[in-house]
C-alpha cells in the first residue's frame, strides 16, 4: 500500500468517525438536563397530545428508545446499567422483575401518586412502580362455537376435554411472553408438580405450538383477520384479554359485537413496571417522568395505545374494553420471586415435554 | 486497506470480542471450562448438527435451482428481463414474519401444494429449505450471473470448432471460469442459511432450532451470557472452517479471463432447447418467488377501495406517532447511507485484495470480511451496546449506527461480487497503463472500473436491499417517531385487529415496490459507455 492511499484511507476514516461523533454529541441531549430519555420495549405507545402535555408542563423533552421485545429490552438494560442508555425504563413485567431487581437495575424512588395504585398491584420496596396490567387468556372464535353448537371453554380443565380436541394453538414458552404466561398460569393452577401432567394431557388433546404470538394469532387462529384469509382452523388461541376490543376498534366498519371472546378461567395476570435506572444521567427528569406515568391523563391514555389496563384508582377505561374485554375476574398470579426461581427449569422441562 | 481493516475492527471484531469477554471472563478469570460444559450437552450438539445440515442442503438446493436462472439472465434477452431481475431480489428485503405468511399460503394449509396434491409442508424441514431457496435465489443470480454475462462466448465457440461437444466445451471452458463466482455464491448462501433465524422458527415450528435461535434464546430470554458466548465461539469456528475451505478451493482457480461487455453477450434464445430452458426458469420463478409475493399483494388489497393503504396515511392508529407511510422515507435514508458505506469500504477492500503484491495477511483478510455474515446478529447487537458506549465512539444513540451495522452485511457482498471480476482482469493491462505513465488511481479508473462497474452496481443493489430489509440493527435505535418499513410491519403485525393486519400487508407491498424500483433505478445507472475491451 503506498503512502497516498494510506493517507486517503486515514482521512476517510477520520471523516466517518468525526461525522459519527458529531451526530452523537448533538444527539445525546441526556447530558443536558432538559431531555429525559425513556428506554422501553417495542410495544411502548402514547398519544402525541398526552406526551406533549408532559413536555410543556415539565419543561423536559422526552426521547424514547425502543429496544426489541420485553425480554431483550430488560437484558440490554441490565448489560448497560453502569452506563445506561436513558433515565427511565418502562416495561419490565412480573415474569422478569426479579432478574431486574437482583441485577440492581433500578434506584429507589417513590413516584408521586403511588398511593393511588390499587392494592393488588403494589410491590414491596420503592425500586419499581407498577404502571399497567393485562391478562394473558385463551381467546375463542365466536363464529366457530356458534356454528358447531359448542360451549366455549371456561377453564384450564376444559381445554383437555375431548370436545376441544385439536382446537387450541399456543406459543413457544421459551421465546414468547404470552406462551410463558400460559405456562405459568397452568403452574399456578395445578401446582409446581401438577402442571407437567396437565401439559401431557394437553399435548394428547392436540395442542399446537408455534413460535410467536404473531403466527399463532394471525396465521392459526380462525377468529382473526389474518387467520380468516389463511383459512386457519384453530378457534382457540393464547392471547390477551384486550385482543377482542382490538378486533372491534381496528375494524372498518366497526362490528356491533366482537368476533372473538375471552375464556375467563384461563387467564394469567401480567403487571408491567417502570423504574428510575441506576446511574441515570438525568434522575430529576426521570423522576418527573415516572410521576407522569401515574397521572390519570397517561393512565387513561394507555388502553387504546398499548391495549393494557390502568393500575390507579379512578382511571377510566374506554367502553370497548368494559364491553368486549373486561379484566379477568379471578386470574392466576404468581410471586415474581417464585417465577425467577423456577422459570428456566420449567421452560426447559416444558420444551422437552411438549416440543420433543 | 487501512479503511476496511479499521471499519471491521471497530464495528465488528471489537463489539463481538466485548460481548464474548463479558460472558466468559467472570470473577477475574476466563471460564474456558464452560466450552466443554456446553459442548457435552447432547441438545447443543444436535442443534449444531441440524444447523450445518440444513445450511448445506439449502445451499445445494439453491445452486441447483438458481444456476439455470443465472444462465438465462446472463445469456438471453427477453422482454421484462430487467424487471424480473429486480423482482427476484425482492424476497431479500421482506421481514421473515411476512415471508412466513406468504410461504404458508404456498405450502401450508389450503396452500397451493395442498390444493394440487394434498401435500402440506409447513412444520417440515422442506418448508425451511424452500424458503431458503426463495430468499437466496437472487444471491446466485446476481453473483454468478454478473460474471457469466461478461464471459466471452467466443471462447466456448472456439472449443466447439475444435470438435468438443456442447457439454465438453461448457465443462472445460465456461465452468472453470465461473468456478470462483459459483463458489462465492455458494459461500454466501451457506452463511446466510447457517445463521437463519426467522425462517426456521416460523416455517419449521419450534421443534427446529438453529445455533442462531439458540444464541438468541440464551441472550434475550434466559440471559445466560456465558452459554451464549460459547455458542458464538462455536459459530465462529464453524464459519471459519467453511471460509478456510472456500479460500483454499478458490485460490487455485482464479485466473485472468477474457471479459467482454455484458450487453453483447445476451441474445434472444434460439431453438427448442433454449426456449424450453427459458420457460422452465420462468416457471420456477413464477411459482417459487412471484406466487408467495402475490399472496401478500392480494391480502393487502382485501379491503374496499384500497382501505388498508388509505389507513397508512393516518397517524391516529396509536401504533406510531407518525403515519406508517412515513417509514418509507426513513428506510430509504438508512439504505442509501448503508449502501454508500458498504460500496466505499467493500470497494477499497476489493481493490486492495486484487493487488499483485498482496501478501498472505491481506489475503487472509479476504476471508475475515465474510465473518459478519456468519455471526449472530444478536451477538453483534449486544456487543455494540457495551462496546460503543464511550466517547469518542459513543454511537449507541446515533443514527449512524444503523447504516454502519447494515453495511457490515453489505460489505462482504460487495467484496464477493467484485473480486471474481477484478481478479479476472488481465494484470498486463494495468501494467501497460502504468508504463504509459498513469498514476495508480487513473489505472484503476481506466482499466478496472469499466470492467467492474457492472459488478459494483449489482453489489450496490444488493447492499441496498440488505439494508432496506434489515431489522436487527434498526431495533436498536428505533424510535416511535421514525420507524423503518420492516419495523413498522412488525409492529403492525404484533397487534390484534383487521386494520392492523391489512396495513402490515399493505406496507409489505410498498416495501417490495420500493425495493424493486430502487434496484431498477440502480441498474439504469449504467452509463452507456460500452467498455471496449
Amino acid at each position: 500500500m503506498n503512502n497516498k492511499k494510506l493517507f486517503a484511507a486515514v482521512v476517510g476514516l477520520g471523516l466517518v468517525t468525526l461525522s459519527a461523533c458529531g451526530s452523537s454529541s448533538s444527539d445525546s441531549g441526556s447530558t443536558g438536563s432538559k431531555t429525559v430519555t425513556l428506554v422501553s420495549h417495542d410495544s411502548w405507545a402514547v398519544s402525541k397530545g398526552v406526551l406533549s402535555d408532559f413536555e410543556k408542563k415539565s419543561g423536559y423533552k422526552v426521547k424514547v428508545l425502543e429496544d426489541g421485545d420485553a425480554g431483550q429490552a430488560v437484558n440490554k438494560a441490565i448489560l448497560t446499567k453502569d452506563n445506561p442508555q436513558g433515565d427511565v425504563f418502562f416495561g419490565v413485567d412480573n415474569t422478569l422483575l426479579s432478574r431486574a431487581l437482583d441485577n440492581g437495575l433500578f434506584q429507589s424512588y417513590e413516584a408521586k401518586g403511588a398511593d393511588t395504585i390499587k392494592a393488588g398491584y403494589r410491590v414491596d420496596g420503592d425500586k419499581v412502580t407498577p404502571i399497567d396490567t393485562g391478562d394473558i387468556c385463551v381467546n375463542y372464535d365466536k363464529a366457530y362455537f356458534t356454528e358447531h353448537k359448542l360451549q366455549p371453554p371456561t377453564s384450564y380443565d376444559d381445554l383437555i376435554k375431548p370436545a376441544y380436541k385439536n382446537l387450541l394453538v399456543t406459543e413457544n414458552a421459551s421465546t414468547s411472553s404470552p406462551g410463558l404466561g400460559f405456562l405459568l398460569g397452568s403452574a399456578a393452577e395445578y401446582g409446581d408438580d401438577g402442571w407437567q401432567g396437565y401439559w401431557k394431557k394437553l399435548k394428547a388433546n392436540g395442542v399446537k405450538v408455534v413460535d410467536g404470538w404473531e403466527q399463532a394469532y394471525n396465521e392459526e387462529f380462525s377468529g382473526s383477520a389474518g387467520g380468516k384469509k389463511a383459512k386457519a382452523d384453530r378457534p382457540l388461541v393464547v392471547s390477551y384479554a384486550s385482543s377482542p376490543p382490538a378486533e372491534v376498534i381496528y375494524a372498518d366498519p366497526k362490528p356491533k359485537t366482537a368476533p372473538t371472546g375471552v375464556a375467563d378461567g384461563t387467564c394469567f395476570r401480567q403487571i408491567e413496571y417502570a423504574g428510575l435506572l441506576s446511574n441515570a444521567k438525568n434522575s430529576k427528569g426521570g423522576k418527573a417522568f415516572l410521576d407522569f406515568l401515574l397521572t390519570k391523563e397517561f393512565q387513561q391514555d394507555m388502553p387504546l395505545n398499548m391495549f393494557v389496563y390502568p393500575v390507579v384508582e379512578g382511571a377510566q377505561v374506554p367502553a370497548e374494553f368494559t364491553e368486549y374485554g373486561p379484566q379477568a375476574k379471578d386470574p392466576e398470579t404468581m410471586d415474581p420471586a417464585k417465577i425467577a426461581e423456577h422459570r428456566d427449569d420449567w421452560v426447559k422441562s416444558w420444551t422437552s415435554l411438549v416440543l420433543k | 486497506m487501512a479503511v476496511p481493516v479499521a471499519f471491521f475492527a471497530v464495528f465488528f471484531a471489537y463489539p463481538v470480542a466485548a460481548i464474548v469477554e463479558r460472558g466468559l471472563h467472570t470473577d477475574g478469570t476466563w471460564q474456558f471450562g464452560r466450552i466443554l460444559d456446553v459442548l457435552t450437552q447432547s441438545d447443543i450438539r444436535h442443534v449444531l448438527w441440524f444447523t450445518t445440515w440444513q445450511a448445506l442442503v439449502s445451499t445445494a438446493l439453491t445452486l441447483l435451482v438458481a444456476l439455470p436462472g443465472a444462465y438465462v439472465f446472463a445469456r438471453f434477452d427477453f422482454p421484462g428481463k430487467q424487471i424480473l431481475r429486480a423482482v427476484v431480489t425482492v424476497p431479500f428485503v421482506l421481514p421473515t414474519v411476512v415471508v412466513g405468511t406468504a410461504f404458508l399460503a404456498l405450502v401450508g394449509r389450503g396452500g397451493l401444494t395442498d390444493d394440487l396434491w394434498g401435500v402440506r409442508l409447513d412444520t417440515t424441514v422442506w418448508a425451511i429449505l424452500l424458503a431458503h431457496v426463495f430468499f437466496n435465489y437472487a444471491v446466485v443470480v446476481r453473483t454468478v450471473g454478473g460474471l457469466w454475462a461478461q464471459l466471452d462466448p467466443r471462447q466456448e465457440e472456439a472449443a466447439r470448432m475444435l470438435g468438443a461437444s456442447r457439454l465438453t466445451a461448457w465443462r472445460t471452458v465456461t465452468l472453470p471460469a465461473l468456478g470462483p463466482a459459483v463458489a462465492a455464491a455458494a459461500l454466501m448462501v451457506f452463511l446466510f442459511t447457517f445463521t437463519s433465524f426467522g425462517v426456521v422458527q416460523i416455517l419449521g415450528g419450534p421443534t427446529f432450532s438453529t445455533l442462531e435461535v439458540e444464541i438468541y434464546r440464551q441472550t434475550s430470554e434466559i440471559f445466560d451470557l456465558s452459554t451464549a458466548a460459547v455458542l458464538t465461539i462455536i459459530q465462529f469456528v464453524a464459519v471459519g472452517a467453511v471460509l478456510a475451505l472456500h479460500a483454499w478451493t478458490v485460490r487455485r482457480r482464479e485466473t485472468a479471463l477474457r471479459l467482454v461487455d455484458a450487453s453483447v453477450t445476451a441474445r434472444r434464445p434460439r431453438g427448442a432447447g433454449e426456449w424450453g430452458l427459458l420457460a422452465g426458469v420462468l416457471a420456477v420463478i413464477a411459482v417459487l418467488l412471484v406466487l408467495p409475493l402475490a399472496v401478500l399483494v392480494q391480502r393487502s388489497l382485501d379491503a374496499p377501495d384500497f382501505g388498508y393503504y388509505r389507513a397508512l396515511t393516518h397517524s391516529d392508529g396509536g401504533v406510531f406517532l407518525v403515519a406508517p407511510i412515513e417509514a418509507v422515507g426513513n428506510s430509504l435514508e438508512y439504505a442509501l447511507a448503508a449502501t454508500a458505506i458498504a460500496v466505499l469500504i467493500g470497494g477499497l477492500a476489493a481493490a486492495a485484495l486484487t493487488r499483485r503484491d498482496a501478501g498472505r495477511f491481506v489475503r487472509g483478510f479476504d476471508a475475515l470480511l465474510m465473518l459478519p455474515l456468519g455471526v449472530s446478529a444478536v451477538t453483534v447487537g449486544f456487543g455494540f451496546l457495551i462496546s460503543l458506549d464511550e466517547p469518542p465512539l459513543d454511537l449507541r444513540q446515533s443514527w449512524i449506527l444503523v447504516p454502519l451495522a447494515q453495511a457490515l452485511v453489505g460489505v462482504p457482498f460487495v467484496v464477493r461480487t467484485m473480486l471474481p471480476v477484478l481478479r479476472a482482469v488481465d494484470h498486463r493491462l494495468r501494467e501497460a497503463a502504468a508504463v504509459l505513465g498513469a498514476p495508480p488511481w487513473r489505472v484503476w479508473r481506466e482499466v478496472d472500473l469499466p470492467m467492474v462497474r457492472r459488478a459494483l452496481l449489482i453489489a450496490a443493489g444488493f447492499a441496498f436491499a440488505v439494508s432496506l430489509g434489515e431489522f436487527g440493527a434498526t431495533v436498536f435505535i428505533a424510535r416511535p417517531d421514525n420507524p423503518t418499513l420492516p419495523v413498522a410491519v412488525a409492529r403492525l403485525l404484533g397487534r390484534a385487529g383487521d386494520l392492523n393486519y391489512g396495513q402490515a400487508m399493505a406496507l409489505s407491498t410498498i416495501l417490495m415496490i420500493v425495493c424493486a424500483v430502487a434496484l431498477l433505478v440502480l441498474e439504469r445507472l449504467r452509463t452507456d459507455r460500452t467498455g471496449e475491451f
